[in-house]
């Protein structure tokens, strides 16, 4: 299967001609074959293996400023053809164009050693959910409740266009995650970790999952005892790899071209301003090897590129897939990406971080009077227009006269993106990276986020206290 | 007109070996999608897609069977080509060698109850040309864009449709068919006034183009961001919240996962142990509904092929009952209430609820405003994945809307959170509206009261 072309050249070129025949700019065909496994242990059981296959190709015409699209599971000449048509519906010109496409030599590249998932044996997959099973449980009585779950997905995508890119690139990737309930006298709390990483299961080589599996029981076990959180504007300290997702939301969804273009973020027209503290320099970056949103290309078929967004606080550039690029006379920045063949492709980060600083961590904790250090972020979500973003704590605690104490509830985190930028009075030295799910517009893909530890002069944290 | 679907399912079904049980789930649909962008049509997507969803189950007295129990294994496809569902059935077959034997694990039988017939297919959806479809996009963008002369954007608005075909079938005796179809008009306004941006949303749902109303969505949107100009931060406080319906539907939704029985016999579920004890104020009447036509969610069968059923979660504030598939139900010691929910083909079954409803209450919104007199007033909220934890209850939330202040809506406010617990705030429920609207999603919506939150801004 590695071996075999999802579609051969010729029909590619036949059908690309096709979907120009009724006039158009560009032409695209992005095949796309998906294979999933994944296991869940719930309950103390092996509740259930699942595993999906996913094989289609979706194709679009560009014409002027209207983009038609069409997909199939179809992936015979016919199909093809009949999708091509489907899509280049919404030509204007219509009549009977010839158009020859000649597609480039095949952009292929290399990927390293990596462990095909299907290669693994499903007990060997097992085995790790029952390795973290017993590492959660055993890490108090009070954990009442653990489901670990394991997946890999291998994508294999095909893009070629009219314009005669032609590129593949063959994606695994792998997950675990741990959720634990612990249970007390306040009630329960949870606490959830994973690990997700652009690479096979050899991930396992270098990762104890009852590493993962302690995480989040003493995440969970912790909270056993905590307060409601602080209501009100604080100081923040995020700890390094926490909240990676706080730039991601604060102005990463807010640099993507498309926003930028409806006038629909708050960046617009901004390049060459000052939008953050001196010391943010934020990029986001495809090209990082095993992160959660690397790629060989994206799903445009471009390389990925480490993207300078934001340099010293000022702003440098935006992210651009080709549709955008093109509407400002410039390339993509390997930021084209989609769920599925199922898709659209559109703006999205890959692996969006904050460059370390040069200040000690436990010294940022050590100069914060009163705040909150919060330990590990969840999710959140950001509207690019007003720049409110929310993001909320998943382990959080109370700094006290420059050291952590007590423990604290989940909470919503609120700010707007451009202030909550300026207000980084200190970064450190001690960057990591998360994975994570990002959604726009119904699609989700994976990124990484990362950043140091920092701090935030003032946010406002929702509690109740 | 899915009888050619659930054949297909049957035949799949009858390959099934001795020793070994199977559920077949195969779905057919066809999507439209325009989005339109200054009176162009920026995209449009039109397809069909299919899929199969096999589970299988190893008997537990089978002779390879090492302990008590059966074991299930599940895969999926997005094709319903011959060699692929083939494939895909040998998959689940290996899988469910791996899974632990459980003496619970069942597939759902039929169980008496006869299923409601609905019409929830509208032919409109497939005879309205694709140009009318266009122009319903085109329409809304401009008419959005030149309703206020502060609406300075509309970042999207959309049409979109689709047609639902859906067969389950297994060697336990579920048979069923089911097809339905919905068409979405949606509006994204961004108001300007100087410096300040705002943004609103607005749609309107159906079964079919023809139940569309693009004023509803247009008015929505321009309301909703356009009230919003010269919204600042509030002082952090505890108040009264009214809420309204669009986030009432998400409050239900994100309470309701705590009314799964698969929750509650995993100890995931605040709401473990209380049933029978009051848990909500004594006007909460909460209904999940399936088999009523008017909800967004209305079904005849569950995704386990068992009829869907009205069931009454909390009556007068007390906790009556969960809701079951017929996995958790065993479990429970109960039978499937007819809950079983799945993401389609890629999914399996869960208990989960479909169509929500809090019973209304007889006041308007004005009326509820009024007696509220000092409050805030929230028109959207977010970070509801990031911020909820249906396991411990805790609830903070981002929000946007306007101070009430002597009954009526004053100043508009952003940048705001609210907090509480939802065991605390189903307890504070002072006032729920009878202005129930039918909305996309699990729940109805309508305008309700919450005493009592904690309030964060400055």
């Amino acid at each position: 299967m590695t071996d075999t072309s999802l579609i051969e050249p010729d029909v590619l070129e036949r059908v690309l001609s096709t979907a120009l025949q009724a006039g158009g700019d560009m032409a695209e065909v992005f095949a796309e074959d998906g294979v999933t496994s994944g296991a869940v242990l719930d309950d103390r059981r092996i509740e259930e293996l699942s595993s999906g296959r996913s094989r289609g190709a979706g194709i679009r015409v560009v014409d002027g400023e209207t983009t038609g699209f069409a997909h199939t599971a179809d992936l015979t000449e016919t199909g093809l053809l009949a999708a091509a048509r489907a899509a280049a519906a919404v030509a204007k010109e219509g009549g009977d164009h010839v158009r020859t496409v000649a597609l480039g030599p095949l952009a292929d590249h290399d990927r390293g050693q990596r462990t095909v998932p299907n290669t693994v044996e499903k007990a060997r997959k097992l085995e790790l959910l029952t390795r973290a099973d017993d590492a959660a449980r055993s890490a108090g009585d009070a954990i009442t409740q653990v489901q670990v779950g394991v997946g890999d997905s291998r994508r294999r995508v095909l893009i070629a266009n009219s314009e005669g890119l032609f590129a593949q690139d063959d994606q695994i990737r792998t997950r675990f995650n741990v959720q634990c309930v612990a249970n007390g006298d306040t009630g329960m709390q949870t606490g959830y970790e994973s690990l997700a990483r652009t690479e096979g299961f050899e991930i396992f080589d270098r990762h104890r999952v009852e590493d993962i599996a302690h995480t989040a029981a003493a995440r969970a076990l912790a909270k056993l005892n905590a307060r409601p959180a602080p209501s009100g504007e604080v100081p923040i300290v995020l700890a390094g790899g926490s909240g990676g997702i706080l730039f991601h939301e604060a102005c990463g969804h807010g640099l993507e071209a498309d926003h930028i273009l409806k006038d629909a973020s708050v960046y617009t027209g901004q390049v060459g301003q000052l939008v953050a503290s001196p010391l943010v320099t934020l990029v986001d970056d495809g090209t990082v090897l095993g992160e959660w949103g690397n790629f060989a290309v994206d799903d445009e078929g471009n390389p990925p590129a480490r993207n300078v967004l934001i340099e010293n606080g000022v702003l440098t550039d935006y992210m651009w897939d080709w549709l955008r690029g093109r509407k400002e006379g410039r390339k993509s920045s390997g930021n084209g990406r989609r769920q599925s063949y199922h898709h659209l492709p559109m703006v999205r980060m890959t692996n969006t971080y904050l460059l370390a600083g040069t200040e000690d961590p436990d010294e940022i904790i050590a100069q914060t009077p009163h705040g909150v250090y919060v330990k590990k972020l969840g999710g959140g979500q950001v509207n690019t227009a007003t720049g409110d973003f929310v993001f909320g704590t998943t382990e959080a605690y109370l700094i006290e006269n420059g050291r952590i104490t007590e423990p604290l509830r989940d909470a919503n985190l609120i700010g707007n993106g451009p202030e909550v930028l300026r207000r980084i009075d200190a970064v450190a030295t001690d960057f990591d990276m998360t994975p994570g799910t990002c959604g726009k517009d119904g699609q989700s893909v994976p990124v990484g986020c990362g950043q140091a530890t920092l701090r935030i002069t003032g946010v406002t944290l929702g509690g109740t206290a | 007109m899915s009888d050619d679907l659930l054949a297909l399912a049957t035949s799949v079904v009858e390959r099934a070996q001795s020793g070994e049980s199977l559920e077949v789930y195969v779905t057919r649909g066809t999507d439209t999608e325009v989005r339109a962008y200054e009176g162009e049509v920026e995209s449009l997507t039109s397809a069909d897609s299919s899929g199969v969803g096999i589970r299988v189950l190893l008997d537990g007295d089978a002779p390879d069977a090492e302990a008590v129990g059966s074991r299930v294994g599940f895969a999926w496809a997005g094709s319903l080509d011959p060699d692929v569902i083939a494939a895909t059935l040998a998959d689940a077959r290996d899988n469910a060698r791996f899974a632990t034997p459980d003496p619970y694990v069942v597939f759902a039988a039929p169980d008496g109850v006869a299923a409601v017939d609905l019409d929830l297919w509208d032919d409109g959806v497939a005879s309205t040309p694709i140009e009318k479809k266009v122009e319903m996009a085109v329409q809304l963008e401009c008419a959005t864009r030149s309703a206020d002369p502060r609406v300075r954007q509309v970042s999207s608005a959309d049409y979109s449709d689709s047609r639902t075909e859906v067969a389950l079938a297994s060697t336990t005796g579920i048979s069923s068919s089911r097809r339905r179809t919905s068409a979405f008009l949606s509006v994204d306004a961004i108001a300007g006034e100087g410096a300040d941006t705002q943004t609103g949303a607005g749609f309107s749902v159906g079964r079919g183009p023809g139940e569309l109303i693009a004023d509803e969505a247009m008015d929505d949107a321009v309301l909703r961001a356009t009230r919003m100009l010269g919204a600042q931060k509030a002082p952090s406080g505890r108040c009264t919240v009214v809420f309204d319906p669009r986030v009432v539907s998400t409050l239900i939704g994100v309470v309701s996962s705590a009314l799964s029985g698969e929750a509650v016999v995993k100890g995931r579920s605040f709401f473990d142990g209380r049933l029978g004890e009051t848990v909500a104020a004594s006007a909460v009447t909460l209904v999940d509904d399936p088999t009523d036509a008017r909800a967004f969610g209305a079904a005849s069968h569950d995704g386990e092929g068992l009829a869907c059923r009205r069931n009454v979660l909390i009556s007068d504030g007390v906790l009556r009952m969960f809701v079951y598939d017929t996995v958790s139900a065993r479990r429970a010691g109960t039978s499937s209430t007819g809950s079983a929910v799945r993401g389609g083909f890629a999914g399996t079954p869960g208990a989960g609820c479909r169509a929500l409803v809090l019973s209304p209450g007889d006041a308007g919104a004005e009326e509820i405003l009024a007696m509220v007199g000092e409050g805030l007033y929230v028109q959207s909220v977010s970070g509801i994945h990031s911020g909820v934890n249906p396991v411990s209850g805790d609830f903070s939330v981002g929000a946007e809307g306007l101070m009430i202040r002597g009954g009526s809506l004053a100043e508009p406010i952003r940048e705001i959170t609210v907090a509480s617990t939802l065991q605390r705030m189903l307890q504070s429920v002072v006032a729920i509206g009878g202005d129930l609207r039918w909305l996309p999603g699990a729940a109805a919506g309508q305008t309700l009261a919450i005493a009592d939150m904690q309030l964060s801004g400055e």
